[in-house]
């Protein structure tokens, strides 16, 4: 089983680049952040070369398939659709993002790039592998250089925060784990090996073969299975009650770190459970999917609600991202039903589009409100409480003036990003699950009076003594904003430009699905 | 060309035992010299068998009146077993590069065991077997005995005795299998013959079997006679406690495999009645396998001794060879194999670090004192290449370990579904006796903050330089691991159809 | 009784022995006439070299010796080829060893007696061996062992070897005792003095009930024999005279004697299992109530005999082995166990001649390795004054020959391949297994190789003095080259003879023309 199929070996081009990139990193010392800097353009215009090059109806481009343990069923099988492109776009630019925000690592810098290198080729390398050992391969391969930066590099509660990072995200892949070789097991006989390959596994499922082979095999263990997979992601994305991990890890990692954490690795999880979950378990799902909504709301409700009762910056905006990617969650679970007509299936194609664009949308935004984090930090001594600042407009306006524009997005302000996904998700909700829709209001609502809050204490009011001082955007700066900023813009005027490459792949992905 | 693997270990051997005292560098360079060359050519018989089944190398009548053979042959798992014993073998040689007390000895001593390993692997006589196995014994006394470390004479002595008792259990087998067979020759080809022609009734082989396996499985760590093993390897010197670990420990499942399984097949078929769930001897070992992955995982979490922890683990990662071969099944018993080839790289760079870089630098192995020691910056090849082999140790895909255990853990699923879950709960509390033996040596919480490090000038002293031949030990072994991790086909596609034939019984 | 056909044809027979004792007097008028006033060294070199000489000769003659043996009539007094003949070469080229031994270590200002003694005591031994008669045997023995406890007392500046001799004497005599009262109940039951006679008359007489009696004759003969190989219970002699003994006479008594004793015992089994040439299954076939008589003549009893004291040797010989801080004492109780290894192979003995043979490549190779431990231990014994174990620390640095030929000798004695000792030991199991394969005798051999496992710890504690642990003084010690080349010898034939064991059992396959 030898076939490539489009005789490009571009994403394996794509996956391999960081990785090459960290190796010279790792051997050169001061200059390790030039080298990173490369590596990740040269990444970005790979990912764009392949956003460009999608097929249009949607199904997966660019797939290159090698057999490699037949005996265990596991291939090496890459191939992007529209979600997975604009997730490889996503990683590349929050990975650029990140590397360009890390200018004051002082403490062996090449280890640190070759870390964040190791990071970005385990971000690739998972949204583009499409048979579960590949997968999972990478899924693992993040969380190490993941924990090793937040624990070399973090703050002073970095020890605990790295270990329970690393031992929830692991105990979510052991139950992933499981789960899978069940399914792997039950595909296979004494003489034929079961299949790894998620399309395979997708179409079995979709005519209910899956669910009948894993009974067979096991007995009636398909909804503790599909549990066991939505753990491992739950505790990516996050979801209430898996999240007690992420404020301490957003808030002990050094920005650029939290940047990365909140903008590429979460959308690790609800990738996961687009590509993964939903096809495969989505009978289970939609049974279970009243108790599901209700753990989406809650995450969206008490994330904006956590949000407020913080006064340290970096947990505003923890908690912040919990609420926003509660959305996705909204979304997901929300259009796990058997459809039933063209006006369900418009509403869940609606609600679909709307968490890929959201999924891209907030990790824009978040990462670069944790850069702004990271600036004022830097520019004040490590300070980053609410009330240690104040009045900030007037030293440093376009400071003020740019990450007033990045906290309207998340806050979801039309015109900007970040409104195109939430009003996606809710005009795609509310016909499916209009309870649901109500209560996330709420979040809404709650997330608009953080924000303001925030820019209510930090730029406006009196300023402190520490702050009289505080040096604005010098040229560097503007410069590196400005384009991200202009994209928040385009993407919240002309969302097409996104949605129009991702529909085809949406209207593909569901036509495939049975709930 | 692999049996000069065998003559080249010897010849080493003796030259070593005549070089003249006090000239430890043309010893190492004349020690390497010879392992290199057996390398190339166990790298080279491997090359040359892809492919093909079970040649025979030599085949000379040693006792006629006996029908004792000198028969050596290789087989798709002898291939691969001979790799890894000259991989292994270069790397010890590496890894003792410091050695300087009686240094031509310590090599003289060192290539006759691998001489004996390589010999075990290529017999196919079993009475050459046996012969080559004994050898093996006597140089790894004296190698722990004299060059070893905390309680050296107790625990050469326990390696020595207990390997000796094994073979003694082996040598009864072999006696009662061949004179039951008609005292007409020790081949392993002729008695599998004659086994499947009925000459070895099945009453017999239910009771020689797990004598023969006990004895193969002492060498092998099976729980509960495993006692020695991490005795024996804190007490060995570095490259001691790697072949030891690596290597000699195959010996014993290979033993297993080769003659318990391979001769006398029908000493695994149910008794007809059931204890407890017991029903064979396939579930007793089965058994007694599962409970060395978990004991032996658990003891290891609770070691405060470096090298205890991964003494402890490499009787729990034993316990997944002995499990995949009671599966009894294609997929496990090459899971199995492969775990053997797999394990041995791990081991064998794990011991490199805990006794070699770290130790030999430290002089202590207590996790609590290197704790205290910030490793993670004074030593950052020892700490990354720790995390390198504890990824690899740990199972995680991408290195060699993974695919071993994804397909031993496949196999017990076909034989029992439950050998699977205990083995998986084996493998998490694998994950979390590496992490903790990583945090505590290497990255542990008493350290200041990264940026307040940086103030600390003041060390006590210097640790020693890193140097080339440590380099290039984990270099090579950490890359086979991962060049097996991430392409299994170039190993898998030499030990399935071995094992599908050794499975298939009979004169193959 | 009658008596030999013609005095030519008893010297013809015995013409090895006479060698030997011509020999013995040549030595004698050397040392004491012709080399008088010549140096101690001298005299002890002529005379080993004499002595050695009357081997050769002697070896010379055994090899011309056709089967034909000696006959009374139609009883066979003395046999000859076979078996026979290798033992009594074995014996010859074993005497010849210790004589150059000698060289090495001497200890006593009476060289030529000493050797005349030797030389006599092989005669001894070369008569025993080929024995057929009771009275012959008897002959043979006494003339072995009373050249034994003077050899024993021969170092007469040390009150060990004056305490040794008395002991193996006084035992010794009361073995004979018991040996020759059980003679000559076998002579009363049988009314023969002739062995196969004495079997074929035992079986009928059983029949007939003459049974107890059979059964304490088998006893008392087997007292009288256990004690020439050091069997348990009738070993103690043995450790005392292998520690008083001066080095070159323990070496002789280690082997030599060893080896004619285990040939009679040999001709004893031979003689019982050709009793029924054709029928020996029915030794097998035991407390039945068919018509067969209910005992089966001596076999049996002698069987149970064997085993029992086979067994107690190797596990007392071992266990005891492991506690003793004197090699030589080491040595001895390790000749215990290796006496009970060799009769397990006497116990369950073959029709043919296979388990002759492997008997005898065990008590010759056993032997040689013996010869070779005790030249080591005289050699270490003169540098350092004792022979405990803590004298043998950092031999490897003092002499890393003789530390090397320790190595191999001890190993082989251990069992460990390629060396010969372990493959003495595996066709003697064999060869037991091939006898009979039921549940006794397997489990007597796991025993057997179980005591083996244990007998390497023991071995091991002087390797690791000689190898592992350091040196308490460091100076070299000097070997006499003559000894240094008989145990390079000697190490390198037990290699040798490990690596190709078809030379030795081919070399006594060719007595049995």
């Amino acid at each position: 089983m030898n076939e490539f199929t489009t005789g490009s070996h571009i994403l394996t081009l794509l996956t391999v680049l960081p990785l090459a990139g960290a190796a010279v990193a790792l051997f050169s010392g001061k200059h390790a952040r030039a080298v990173a800097l490369f590596t990740t353009i040269a990444s970005l215009a790979v990912a764009l070369y392949v956003w460009t090059g999608l097929p249009a109806d949607g199904t997966m481009g660019m797939v290159e398939r090698v057999s490699w343990a037949p005996s265990l069923g596991i291939e090496y099988h890459l191939g992007v659709d529209g979600l997975g492109a604009l997730m490889l776009v996503l990683s590349a630019i929050v990975t650029l993002m990140s590397v360009d925000a890390a200018h004051r690592v002082h403490h062996q810098p090449n280890l640190y790039f070759g870390l964040v290198l190791v990071l970005e080729s385990g971000l690739f390398g998972s949204f583009t592998a499409l048979n579960f050992f590949h997968w999972f391969l990478f899924w693992e391969l993040s969380l190490i250089p993941a924990f090793f930066l937040i624990k070399l590099w973090g703050g002073t509660r970095r020890g605990p925060a790295a270990t329970q990072f690393f031992v929830y995200t692991m105990a979510g892949s052991v139950a992933l784990l499981l789960s899978f070789l069940a399914v792997f097991l039950s595909t296979g006989s004494s003489n034929a090996p079961g299949t790894m390959d998620f399309g395979q596994l997708a179409a079995m499922a979709a005519s209910g073969q899956l669910e009948q082979m894993v009974t067979m095999h096991l007995g009636p263990v398909m909804p503790w299975l599909a549990i066991g997979v939505l753990a491992g992601f739950a505790v990516k994305v996050p979801m209430i009650p898996f999240h007690t991990w992420l404020p301490a890890a957003y808030a002990e990692a050094p920005s650029p770190v939290t940047m990365l954490l909140t903008g590429a690795m979460s959308k690790m999880g609800a990738y996961g459970l687009l590509r993964i979950a939903l096809p495969l378990f989505g009978h289970q799902i939609a049974q279970m999917r009243t108790p599901l909504l209700v753990l989406a709301v809650a995450t969206v409700v008490m994330g904006a609600w956590a949000a407020a009762a913080q006064t340290d910056l970096k947990r505003v905006f923890a908690y912040s991202s919990v609420n926003h990617l509660g959305y996705c969650l909204l979304g997901i679970f929300a259009l796990a039903v058997p459809a039933s007509g063209a006006a369900a299936l418009a509403s869940q194609a609606a609600a679909l589009n709307g968490v890929i664009l959201q999924m891209f949308n907030h990790g824009i935004t978040a990462a670069t409100l944790f850069w702004f984090v990271a600036m004022l930090q830097e520019r004040t001594g490590g300070h980053r409480g609410i009330d240690q600042f104040g009045g900030l407009r007037k030293p440093a306006p376009v400071l003020a003036g740019l990450m007033g524009i990045v906290l309207f997005s998340s806050l979801g302000l039309p015109g900007l990003n970040g409104f195109v996904g939430e009003f996606l998700i809710f005009r795609g909700v509310f016909p499916l699950a209009w309870v649901a829709a109500t209560v996330s209001i709420l979040g809404l609502l709650v997330t608009a009076a953080v924000i303001l809050t925030v820019i209510q204490k930090v730029f406006t009011g009196p300023v402190p003594e520490h702050c009289v001082g505080f040096p604005d955007l010098h040229y560097g700066e503007r410069l590196a904003m400005v384009p991200v900023i202009g994209l928040m813009f385009i993407i919240g005027l002309v969302p097409q430009l996104i949605v129009g490459s991702v529909n085809p792949t949406v209207v593909n992905l569901l036509a495939h699905w049975r709930f | 060309m692999l049996a000069w693997t065998i003559y080249l270990s010897f010849a080493g051997a003796l030259v070593q035992a005549l070089l003249p005292k006090g000239r430890p560098g043309l010893s190492r360079w004349l020690a390497l010299a010879f392992a290199v060359l057996g390398l190339l050519h166990a790298l080279g018989g491997f090359v040359a068998g892809m492919g093909q089944g079970r040649q025979i190398i030599v085949d000379l009548p040693w006792v006629p009146t006996m029908g004792i053979h000198y028969l050596l042959a290789a087989d798709g798992i002898s291939r691969v077993l001979v790799l890894l014993t000259g991989l292994a073998a270069v790397a010890g040689i590496l890894f003792s590069w410091n050695v300087e007390l009686r240094t031509n000895e310590f090599f003289a001593f060192y290539l006759a065991l691998i001489g004996g390993v390589y010999g075990v692997f290529l017999s196919f006589d079993l009475f050459l077997l046996f012969v080559f196995y004994e050898i093996a014994i006597v140089p790894k006394y004296f190698l722990i005995a004299i060059w070893g470390s905390t309680r050296r004479e107790y625990g050469a002595m326990k390696l020595a005795l207990y390997s000796f008792v094994g073979s003694a259990m082996v040598l009864i087998g072999l006696l009662a299998a061949y004179t039951t067979a008609g005292s007409h020759s020790t081949s392993l080809i002729d008695l599998a013959a004659c086994a499947h022609a009925g000459a070895l009734p099945i009453s017999f082989q239910m009771w020689c079997f797990p004598l023969v396996f006990t004895g193969f499985a002492i060498l092998a760590g099976m729980w509960p006679f495993h006692t020695w093993a991490p005795t024996g390897h804190v007490a060995a010197p570095t490259a001691a406690s790697m072949l030891l670990a690596g290597v000699v420990m195959k010996l014993g499942a290979y033993g297993c495999l080769r003659v318990g399984i391979g001769l006398f097949p029908h000493g695994l078929d149910p008794w007809g009645f059931s204890f407890v769930g017991i029903g064979s001897w396939r579930d007793v070992f089965a058994l007694l396998a599962v409970i060395g992955i978990v004991y032996g995982a658990l003891v290891a979490l609770a070691q405060t001794d470096f090298k205890f922890v991964i003494g402890y683990s490499s009787v729990s990662h034993m316990g997944f060879v002995l499990l995949g071969l009671m599966t009894l099944n294609q997929i496990g018993v090459t899971g199995a194999v492969l775990q053997m080839f797999s394990h041995g790289i791990i081991a064998g760079l794990l011991f490199a670090i805990v006794g070699r870089i770290v130790y030999d630098r430290t002089h202590t192995r207590q996790l609590a004192e290197l704790e205290a020691m910030h490793l993670g910056k004074r030593l950052p090849f020892a700490a990354w290449s720790f995390v390198i082999a504890g990824m690899a140790s740990m199972g995680l895909p991408g290195f060699s370990g993974f695919v071993a255990e994804l397909q031993v853990l496949v196999g017990a699923w076909i034989a029992k579904p439950w050998w699977t879950i205990a083995a998986g709960v084996g493998i998490v509390i694998g994950v979390a006796y590496t992490w903790r033996a990583l945090q505590k040596a290497f990255f542990s919480d008493a350290l200041p903050t990264a940026h307040a490090l940086e103030q600390e000038h003041n060390h006590d002293h210097q640790f020693a330089a890193i140097t080339w031949p440590e380099v290039t030990g984990v270099v090579m072994l950490a890359s086979v691991s991962l060049f097996v991790g991430l392409y299994p086909r170039i190993l898998l596609d030499t030990i399935e159809p071995a094992v599908k034939a050794l499975l298939a019984g009979g004169g193959q | 009784m009658n008596y030999p056909s013609l005095y030519s044809d008893l010297f013809r027979a015995t013409l090895p022995e006479t060698a030997l004792e011509i020999g013995a007097l040549l030595v004698l008028v050397v040392d004491l006439g012709l080399l008088r006033k010549a140096a101690l060294k001298t005299r002890v070199a002529s005379a080993s070299l004499l002595g050695v000489a009357g081997c050769v000769f002697a070896l010379w003659f055994v090899s011309l010796a056709g089967a034909a043996g000696l006959s009374s009539g139609d009883e066979l007094l003395i046999a000859t080829g076979g078996y026979i003949g290798a033992a009594q070469s074995g014996i010859l080229v074993l005497t010849a060893l210790t004589l150059l031994l000698l060289i090495g270590s001497i200890f006593t200002r009476h060289a030529g007696e000493y050797v005349a003694v030797v030389l006599m005591a092989a005669a001894g031994g070369l008569l025993v061996a080929s024995a057929q008669d009771l009275l012959v045997i008897f002959v043979g023995l006494e003339l072995l062992s009373l050249g034994l406890y003077i050899l024993t007392a021969f170092a007469k500046h040390s009150g060990k070897s004056a305490e040794a001799a008395m002991k193996y004497y006084l035992f010794g005599g009361m073995s004979a005792a018991f040996l020759l009262f059980g003679f000559s109940y076998l002579y009363g039951i049988t009314g023969s003095t002739n062995l196969h006679k004495i079997l074929l008359s035992a079986f009928y007489a059983s029949a007939s009930g003459g049974a107890p009696l059979l059964y304490v004759a088998l006893v008392l003969i087997a007292a009288g024999l256990g004690f020439k190989v050091a069997a348990v219970p009738f070993h103690f002699w043995a450790p005392d005279t292998y520690e008083g003994a001066p080095a070159p006479a323990a070496a002789f008594i280690a082997s030599v004697s060893k080896v004619a004793s285990f040939a009679l015992l040999i001709s004893l089994s031979t003689a019982g299992v050709h009793l029924f040439d054709g029928v020996h299954e029915l030794r097998f076939v035991a407390f039945n109530n068919g018509p067969l008589p209910r005992y089966l003549g001596i076999l049996i009893p002698w069987m149970l005999i064997l085993t029992v004291l086979s067994a107690a040797s190797m596990v007392l010989g071992n266990l005891a082995a492991l506690a003793q801080t004197s090699v030589r004492r080491l040595l001895a109780y390790s000749a215990v166990a290796h006496a009970g290894y060799i009769l397990l192979g006497l116990a369950y003995f073959s029709h043919s001649a296979a388990s002759a043979n492997a008997i005898l490549y065990y008590i010759l190779t056993y032997g040689l390795t013996t010869i070779g431990a005790f030249g080591v231990v005289s050699v270490v014994e003169r540098a350092t004054g004792s022979d405990r174990l803590d004298a043998f620390l950092g031999l490897h640095k003092r002499n890393p020959l003789l530390a090397a030929v320790l190595l191999v000798l001890f190993l082989s004695l251990a069992g460990i391949p390629p060396l010969v000792g372990f493959w003495a030991k595996f066709n003697l199991f064999a060869a037991v297994l091939g006898v009979s394969a039921g549940p006794v005798p397997f489990a007597l051999v796991a025993l057997a190789i179980a005591m083996s496992a244990v007998s390497l710890y023991y071995y091991l504690q002087v390797l690791k003095r000689a190898y592992v642990l350091p040196a308490i003084d460091e100076s070299p010690i000097k070997a006499h080259p003559v000894t240094l080349i008989v145990l390079l010898a000697i190490a390198a034939a037990v290699v040798l003879l490990g690596c190709f064991p078809s030379l030795l059992q081919n070399w006594i396959a060719s007595f049995y023309r």
